[in-house]
């Protein structure tokens, strides 16, 4: 379940100060400052080539704290990816702020790692190629960052599988290169847009729990999109619900749950758990419903089916 | 040839199972050496059916005017074909030694080759990458291409001379606009979801074009070079044609004002060894460079 070795050099030193605060979202030194990120009132508007405007966000406002987990749920199409991409510096918003450490964000931050919806190895490099990939950008010499890329892929547990193609590995390995690419680069910042939605149950719990363990190492932010309630409370400090679109931001909900958390799988059936699963779910529901209303199909029966694979 | 045999598995597959109701095929080596004889055999079958083709064809050529049912005057023979071979071999042609117009016309193809790959890959990339561009050149390209290019061999000729610059520029040309437009459109192609990725990652704009881009883009540059080439070799041959003072396409030109079918035939002859060899290599290029695809896809190849 968790991994089988311990973090390469650097992430190391920079755990251990913070093992102590271990307990929920540990406010942070000076420094992790920079790892803050803060929207106000976003708005994104798509306009489509014949000039159709489309609102995808509006007004959406709500800050992840220096080294916080933050989950945000929310129905298909409510803007989760759009938002990710704005945090990002990948696109800019129409209106409104986004910061990363106090300053806004009008570029790619340096110190961001992004885990995109789809796969996004390169099919045509091998896996210890597409590691070192991000080091190799930045400047790093190709010794050092294919060595460091060895290191990680061992902490992901992918050694051997080095000279692998993306397309020979399964789903979830695949996902352990992506996580192992990610984080090669420690960055204060990790953006995860439905990371493990594309994976059987099982192997998402797995990845999950190594999730966490790395995360607790280094502890950067993270903004970690699902459509996974349960996903969201058992990895999550604090989860946002958004609307159905245009998206905007429902309501905010402080996991209190202590850290480390232990097992995904396990954590699912305590008490605690269950009753921000359910406060959590009923504020998510109406949102579900909405959107799938305007699918055109009967709100009723897609949602009991969802609500009834509840314990 | 690939797909021919994979064809075959399949058949013989569902033939076997087919079959499996039968309890004397249950045991499995036993299933796996049927099929494998299956394949085989069907190889076999393929390939000696090509060769009966091939002489039905031949043979009946030869026969039809040997016999004078056919005018080989005009339609020439495979035995005078083969005569032709043998005596530009020994003898040489009217323009120097065989080898001589063969080098020629295959230095043109390859020059022509290259610079038209070359241009059209750089001038695909970059309008892929920069719509500024593509939108301003974009027409001018169109209207070029519209133009039969084939024409364009006269103008070079009178710039240019009877020498091979001229030949090399038309098939350059020709093999320009084949690789342009299947650069620009294996960049526009790119899957936005890896450009995101790296530049997330930090890749700078070069880098980008360099990791993501052309990768990508190769798989669609590689497929118009299989074209490409041939019309590297229509390029020289017709540049010749048009006036030159070596090479294959002068030796075909020579043979039809001499009223002589079998060198015209001969000189195909040779020029399909030529391309034929050519595609070989494009073929190797492929594999090698595409070797990280899932699955070798290789239906050109496979023609
Ligand atoms: N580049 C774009 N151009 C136009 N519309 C877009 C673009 N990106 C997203 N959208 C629209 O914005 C809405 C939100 O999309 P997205 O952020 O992907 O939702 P989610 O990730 O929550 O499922 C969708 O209706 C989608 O069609
Ligand atoms: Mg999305």
């Amino acid at each position: 379940m968790s991994f089988r070795q311990p973090l390469p050099r650097t992430a190391d030193e920079s755990a251990a100060p913070r093992s102590a605060a271990a307990g929920g979202a540990a406010p942070a030194s000076a420094p992790q400052d920079r790892s803050r990120i803060e929207l106000v009132g976003v708005t994104k508007r798509f306009v489509s080539p014949t000039g159709a405007a489309m609102t995808a966000l509006r007004d959406v406002d709500f800050v992840v704290e220096p080294g916080q987990f933050c989950a945000v749920v929310g129905p298909t199409g409510c803007g989760k990816s759009t938002t990710l991409t704005m945090v990002a510096g990948l696109d800019r918003p129409t209106a409104g702020v986004v910061r990363v450490g106090g300053a806004v964000v009008d570029g790619i931050p340096d110190s961001t790692s992004f885990m995109f919806q789809h796969d996004a190895l390169l099919p045509w490099k091998s896996v210890l190629q597409n590691v070192a990939l991000g080091p190799r950008f930045r400047g790093e010499s190709k010794a050092s960052a294919l060595g460091r890329a060895r290191e990680w892929l061992h902490v992901v547990g992918l050694s051997g599988f080095e000279d692998h193609h993306p397309h020979q590995l399964s789903g979830g390995m695949r996902k352990r290169a992506t996580l192992a690419a990610s984080l090669i680069s420690e960055p204060s910042i990790l953006l995860m847009d439905e990371p493990f939605g594309a994976l059987d149950v099982q192997t998402k719990a797995i990845m999950s729990n190594e999730l966490l363990t790395l995360w607790e190492r280094t502890r950067p932010s993270v903004i970690f999109i699902t459509h996974d309630l349960e996903e969201a409370v058992a990895l999550a400090d604090r989860v946002v619900v958004m609307t159905a679109g245009p998206g905007t931001v429902k309501a905010v909900y402080d996991i209190d749950l202590p850290r480390p958390r232990g097992a995904v799988q396990e954590i699912r059936f305590d008490s605690r758990f269950l009753e921000l699963h359910q406060r959590i779910w009923e504020s998510l529901r109406e949102e579900v419903e909405r959107a799938y209303a305007r699918t055109g199909r009967t709100a009723g029966t897609a949602t009991t089916g969802t609500e009834g694979g509840r314990p | 040839m690939n797909e021919a045999s994979t064809m075959g598995d399949a058949r013989t597959l569902a033939a076997i199972r087919a079959q499996s109701v039968q309890p004397a095929s249950t045991d499995e080596a036993s299933i796996a050496e049927a099929a494998r004889r299956r394949v085989r055999r069907r190889k076999v079958l393929v390939q000696s059916t090509r060769l009966a083709v091939l002489v039905v064809v031949v043979g009946g050529w030869q026969l039809f005017t040997d016999r004078k049912i056919v005018d080989p005057f005009f339609f020439g023979q495979p035995s005078g074909i083969v005569l032709k071979l043998v005596d530009w071999v020994e003898h040489g042609t009217a323009y120097g030694s065989l080898w001589l117009q063969i080098g020629v016309t295959m230095k043109e193809a390859l020059l022509g080759f290259a610079y038209g790959t070359g241009a059209g890959i750089v001038l695909g990339v970059l309008l892929g990458q920069i719509p500024f561009l593509a939108d301003v050149i974009g027409p001018f390209i169109k209207v070029l291409n519209a133009i039969p290019r084939i024409v364009l061999g006269s103008i070079f000729v009178v710039w240019l001379g009877f020498g091979t610059t001229s030949k090399v520029l038309l098939a350059a040309v020709l093999v320009f606009f084949v690789v342009f437009f299947n650069a620009f459109q294996g960049v526009r192609e790119v899957d936005r979801n890896l450009v995101a990725n790296v530049r997330v990652l930090g890749a700078s704009r070069a880098q980008t074009v360099r990791h993501v881009v052309l990768p990508s883009a190769v798989v669609w540059i590689i497929a118009s070079l299989h074209v490409a080439f041939g019309f590297a070799i229509i390029g020289a041959i017709v540049g010749e044609f048009l006036g030159a003072q070596q090479g294959l396409g002068l030796v075909i030109s020579t043979a039809q004002n001499n009223f002589d079918p079998n060198g015209i035939f001969a000189a195909m002859l040779l020029i399909a060894v030529v391309a034929l060899s050519a595609e070989g290599l494009i073929s190797q290029l492929e594999k090698r460079l595409l070797s990280w695809r899932p699955g070798t896809q290789t239906e050109v190849a496979g023609l």
